[in-house]
This record gives C-alpha cells, structure tokens and sequence, in this order.
C-alpha cells in the first residue's frame, strides 16, 4: 500500500541523505520524494510517497525516522483529510493543426502552455498525482517528447473530516 | 602567551584581562582539549596521523590521559570495554583516511551493542574536501548508518557546541557512537570567543523519553498479576540503566523468574535461584522452555535479536508480550508486543516497583522450570583422555576467581562457552560483542576495561583465531602494567565455523582449521609478558592459579579438545522449543 509521510528536519547539509540513506538500510521503496524550506527558517520538510506491504512496516518506518537526531517530526498523513499536489512539466508534439484540438484536452484540467516551439509545446499541470497521470493518458497518443514530475507534496487539512487511526503505541 | 605578555608591559591589564585575552586566541585544537575537560574525559583512546597533529599537538601539553594503541581497531574496542565496564563515554581519535575507516568495525560493533562513544577523526582541510585529497575518505557518508549521529566541523564556532552534543547524544537515551569529523584547518583556526563553557546544545529533534506512561504501567501490571506462567527477559537495557538492584527487587518481590540474554548477564547473580541462564541459540534448555511456554513475557531492554529467538514464528506461541525499551523503535519489531512502554529500564523498574499487585500462584510453573533443570543441564563430554575440556577450563577460571572477575571474550565458541559456564555474581562485569559478534575484539575490550577496572582481576577469554587479529595491542600490557590475564582456549581452529561445517556441511571443514600458529609463549615473551602452555588437564589449575593471582599481565595458551561443540543448540530457522544436543550421547 501506498503512504503519503511528511518529515519535518533540520535543515543541515546531509540530512536529505541522512533520510533517504536510512529507508534504503531498512528496505523500503520511495516512490517519490520532495524537499523544500518551510515557514521556519532552518526546517525543511519532505514528503515521501512509499510503498509498504503492512501496517507494521509503516510504523517501523515512522519510528525510524523519528529517531534520527535530525528529524523533528514525522506524520503519515495518509488517513487524513489532505491536500496533495504535485507539478508535471510535458512536452507534447502538437503541429498547428492539431494543437486547438490538444489545447480543449489542456483546458479542463487548468494546464497551462509554458513554452511552445514550431512543432511541440510544453503543459504544465498541477494536480493531485491521479490528475496528472490522468492528463498523461489522454494526451499520450498525440506524442510525448519528454516528460517529468517533481513528486507529491502534501498538507494536512485545516478541518479534519474523517479521524485518523491511531498507531498501536497509543491503543 | 609569551608574545602578548609585552605587549601589556605599558599598559597594566588585570589578571582578568589577560586571562581573557589568552581564551581569545585559542585554536580549534585547544578548544577541543577544553571541550574534553569538560566533558570530564579521562581517557583517550587513539591513534595520530597527519590530519590530527593539531590535535595530538594540544593534547601533549594536557593531562588528558592518552593512550597510543597499535591499530586503531584495537584503540576503539579498548574505548568500547572502557564504556561497557564503567558506564562512561569512551572517546577514540584517529586520523583521516585509513585511520578514520579501521574504526567502522568498531564503530558498527558499539551501535549494534549500544556502547557510548564519542569518536574524533581527522579529516582533510575544509579547502580540499571532496578533492580526494591524500588521506581523505567521506567518513561521515562511511558511518552514517552505523553511528547514532555524526558531524563535520565546518566552522570552528561550532566546536564547543558539537562536542557537548555529541557526548550528550551518545550517554543518553540508547546510548550509541557519534562522530565528530574534525578537518585540519578547523583544529587550527582561531576561536574568537571565550565561550567554551556557554555552548549550549540545541537539538530539538532529539528529547529521549525515561518515564514511563503510568497507564501502561498499570496495564503491564494488570497482566502479570493475571499471568500463571510469567518470565522475565532481560537484556543490556537494565545494565545500562543501572538497574539490576531494581531487577533482583523486583523478581524476588513477585517470585518471577528471570533469562538473560547475552548481553544482558550479569544483570542479575548467576546463581541466583530465580535464573534460569542465558536464553537463545546457545541458552540453557530451561530458559528457552521457559519463553516456550510462558503465558507472560516482560521483556526489559533486550531487543529480540534473531539469535536469541529463533524462528519468529515460533518464538512465545503463548505469551502476551509487555515490552519496556527505551528505544521506541525496538517495540514491535520484530515480536508483536501487547503492552509497549517506552522508558528507561530503571524508571520501569521503579514505577512497577511502586505497584504493589497480586500474583497468580506460580507454584506449578517454577516446579516445571525446576524439573527442566534438573532432567536437562548444561552438560559436556569429558572422556577423561586427559585433554583439557574448554568448558573446564571456563569453570576453572570461574572458580578461581570466585565469580568476581571481569571477563571480557572475544566472539565464538568460547564466547558461548563463557556465558555458560561463568555465573556472574556483579553487574558490568561482562564485556562481550554481541550484535555484531566482531572476532578480534576480545583482548582490547579488556585493555580498556583495565584502565576502567584498574584494581580488578580482569581476564581475556579469546580463540586462538581471534586473538590473532588484535594481538599487536599486546604492547600496551607491558606499556601501562595493566595486569589483563589472556587466556586464549586454543583448539587450533574457527570454533565455532567449524562447529557448523560439522553440523550443517557434512564436516566439510573449508578453511576453518588452522594448522600453522605462532607460538603464544614466544610470542608474549617478546613483548616482555609471562607467557604458559598447558596441554594436560592435570597441569591446567596450577596455571590458572599461578596466572590469575599474578599481579603481572599473564598471557596462558592453554590447548583444549579440538573438535567439542557448543551445546545445545538452537540451529538457524528453528524454534527455541527445538533445541539439538540437550542430553548427553
């Protein structure tokens, strides 16, 4: 199953290593990783999408993370209500003909063209990963050139809908 | 302090003055020296090279006591026997490059043991980092997975701070090595402040929890009241919390009984009547009967290692598990736990200790672990052929020094054979590499535990194989006259690798006989120790007596039976219920 987990660390050079070091001594699969400065200065913090086969995984892997002296906070967000995003820059072949046709594909998912040569342009889309991958599919069959995503970031929401189960330490 | 001393000469300063003024031109070496007094470090363990003569530089116009070992493999499993027997933070310095990366085994061993470190490596100049520079190796990237937590000093207004958490890191919580990665331009710049002293640490990522949740207390509580066949498991946790008081309190209090696992013997008196020994692969039949068929596991500060459980799937079939760690990360690992409680072993003890509870009638369960051990002890063939039986000599040494000895082994058959035969009346008195099980630690772990012990009969029991691997540290006996008493049990092969070629290969015994050895005596003789062979069981007590109440580093090859077995045996992918070898013949 997939976990979204957000890491909130001190921002000292190495800790990305630190971090990613760690899940790869203890086996798991990052599906995608993203970093960036926070509204604090000297705290970054990472969001991680990765795949783990049971609960029990999940937990070891919060507890090891939380351990790291670098580490101030982890969360596995993935029960919460959440806000995830993430950008996708692509380069389509779309000769002038074509390209109206394209751009009503574009449209409803609020991409916006960011770069445009004789015969390929360049979407940007931003959306929940299923959006993205949703995009993909359809616009596929015109010709991807390139293609390349940045990785999930995630907040939690501000009004909690639906209660998050807790880990077994608590029970 | 010279050069500034005239300059003053016009201008009378008060002592204050100039005293501030000398503070304020320290260097990064000087500091870390400083960092060390106040750190309250009494010894180092280390090796110098060209990235640390700052530091080496420093330290030769300081008290701080400093030993030069021969390798620095032997320098960090000197620190880590120092740390094991006294509780302090050991502290190694070493060269970058080669000398940084000889302490990985060492620093990995005292990680996987929880042994507090504090390690010092030269590194490279800031300027030339990552050029490959002579003598560079990334020894913060080497050691990042097996250190608590490590450092590079990029700014030497940083020092003061990174020592003071450094030590706080590794003594703390589970305690554990940390790095400190120190490149030689930072040694030698100046420090523009006086303010070694006002370093304060600042790791909001890192508050280790001691207390116990008193709900879970209760809830553990709850349990063993209701428990008809209630064990304890305990572990290095409880010596490391300083807790075996507590422990003997505690079971004696309940009437429950206790197995240890390797590392965590000597947390209570091997003899006592509540101790059923050491559980695991090599335990007693009784303790691991004793986990089998328990209704109740509190485990205090061990961690479930593979060695000491077995097949996971058959480990405890019928026990709830309370877990007391300090370590959050331990609880549920590898054993689902029914009551976790994240503490210090020494807090749990006491807060279980406040609870006063009644128990079921235990009765039935201790004349069932009675009968265990009466119908299976350990046991050991001797054919009286007049060879001297390993196990022998083990309880030899155990009678001879009345079970108050430090006893430091190294790692294979005669690491199990200690733990078996050798009772410990005292806590922090058994120093052996568990995690990792390192074969060359033995004979420096006890160099360090001497300079911790240094009134106390401590005794080496290595393999002749792992001896060898460290025995340049042979030196530092006659160096500092510290009485070690190395008594190497010596079968002429890899014990314990030939131990399970016999078993699991059909004695196909691929390089694990070692047919060429020095000759120990000769060997001791050179570095001025008094050296003993003995081969015949009848020349063996004299000996051992002659040796162990010499005040002189003795160093006795005694010749076992070469090809004995350590017994019984858990064998890889069994259960504990499923024990090989319990019975004699």
């Amino acid at each position: 199953m997939k976990r979204v987990i957000t890491v909130t660390v001190i921002n000292q050079s190495g800790v990305l290593n630190r971090v990613t070091g760690l899940l790869m001594k203890r086996q798991f699969n990052i599906e995608s990783i993203t970093v960036g400065h926070t509204e604090q200065q000297g705290v970054s913090k990472m969001t991680f999408i990765v795949n783990v086969e049971d609960e029990a995984k999940i937990e070891q892997l919060v507890k090891q993370l939380s351990k790291q002296i670098d580490v101030i906070k982890v969360n596995d967000i993935t029960d919460k209500s959440i806000v995830m995003r993430e950008l996708a820059l692509i380069k389509v072949v779309a000769p002038p003909n074509l390209r109206a046709e394209i751009n009503s594909i574009v449209d409803p998912f609020r991409g916006s063209i960011i770069d445009m040569g004789k015969n390929v342009v360049t979407y940007q889309i931003v959306g929940n990963p299923e959006k993205i991958d949703a995009f993909i599919e359809l616009i596929r069959p015109y010709g991807i050139k390139e293609l390349t995503r940045t990785g999930v970031t995630a907040f939690v929401r501000d009004a909690q809908l639906k209660p998050s189960p807790q880990l077994s330490i608590l029970q | 302090m010279n050069a500034q001393v005239p300059l003053k000469k016009q201008q009378p300063a008060t002592d204050q003055e100039v005293d501030h003024e000398c503070k304020a031109s320290k260097t990064g070496a000087e500091i870390f020296v400083e960092s060390l007094q106040n750190q309250g470090v009494e010894i180092i363990f280390g090796y110098p090279g060209g990235a640390v003569l700052p530091l080496y530089d420093a330290l030769y116009r300081n008290p701080v006591k400093h030993i030069l070992a021969r390798h620095e493999q032997g320098a960090i499993h000197a620190a880590e026997g120092y740390a094991r027997v006294s509780g302090k933070t050991g502290v190694v310095i070493a060269t970058s490059g080669p000398g940084a990366t000889n302490l990985v085994t060492g620093i990995t061993d005292a990680m996987m043991d929880s042994l507090p470190l504090v390690v010092f490596t030269g590194q490279v100049a800031t300027t030339v980092v990552g050029t490959d520079a002579f003598q560079e190796a990334d020894i913060v990237g080497i050691t990042q997975p097996i250190t608590k937590h490590n450092y590079q000093v990029k700014n030497v207004q940083d020092l003061p701070r990174i020592i003071k958490e450094a030590f706080h890191i590794a003594s703390t919580g589970r305690k554990g090595p940390v790095v400190v990665d120190i490149p030689k331009n930072i040694a030698n710049a100046i420090f523009d402040s006086n303010a070694v002293e006002e370093a304060t640490i600042n790791l909001p990522g890192y508050q280790p929890t001691l207390h116990p949740n008193y709900l879970q207390i209760k809830k553990a509580v709850s349990l063993l009241s209701e428990a008809k066949q209630p064990l304890l498991l305990v572990g290095a946790g409880v010596l490391a919390a300083d807790a075996s008081k507590e422990l003997t309190e505690f079971v004696e209090k309940y009437n429950f009984p206790v197995v240890n696992t390797l590392l965590g013997l000597g947390s209570i008196d091997g003899n006592h009547e509540l101790f059923l020994g050491m559980a695991g692969m090599h335990g007693t039949f009784t303790a691991n009967m004793a986990i089998n068929n328990c209704d109740v596991l509190l485990n205090i500060g061990s961690r479930f290692d593979d060695r000491l459980t077995g097949n996971l799937k058959k480990f405890a079939p019928n026990a709830k598990v309370i877990h007391i760690d300090i370590d959050p990360a331990e609880i549920g690992k590898n054993v689902p736990t029914e009551i976790p409680i994240v503490a210090d072993a020494k807090e749990a003890l006491l807060a279980l200790l406040e609870q006063t509870f009644e128990v079921q009638d235990l009765t039935l369960w201790h004349e069932y672990l009675h009968e265990c051990q009466e119908e299976y002890p350990l046991w050991y063939d001797d054919d009286g052929d007049g060879t001297i039986y390993p196990q022998y000599a083990v309880e030899t040494i155990h009678r001879l020094t009345n079970g108050e000895a430090t006893i430091v082994t190294d790692v294979g058959q005669h690491q199990m054979w200690t733990a078996q035969y050798y009772p410990f009346k005292k806590d922090h008195h058994w120093v052996t590499s568990g995690g990792l099980g390192t074969m060359g630690f033995g004979f420096p772990a006890a160099i360090g535990a001497q300079f911790a012990h240094p009134d106390e009969k401590v005794i080496a029991i290595v393999g002749d194989a792992g001896f060898q691997m460290t025995m340049q540290e042979l030196a530092l006996l006659k160096e500092f006259k510290l009485p070690v008493k190395i008594f190497i049990l010596n079968n002429s092969c890899l014990g314990m690798v030939r131990q399970w070629q016999e078993t699991f290969y059909e004695e196909r015994y691929s390089s694990s006989l070692v047919p060429v050895q020095p000759d120990f005596v000769k060997l001791a003789d050179s570095y001025g120790i008094k050296g003993y062979k003995v081969e015949k069981v009848d020349d063996m007590e004299a000996v051992f007596k002659e040796a162990i109440e010499s005040d002189e580093p003795v160093l006795v090859d005694c010749r076992v039976k070469e090809l004995t077995l350590v017994n019984p045996m858990v064998a890889p992918g069994k259960g504990l219920s499923e024990m090989i070898g319990v019975k004699k013949g």
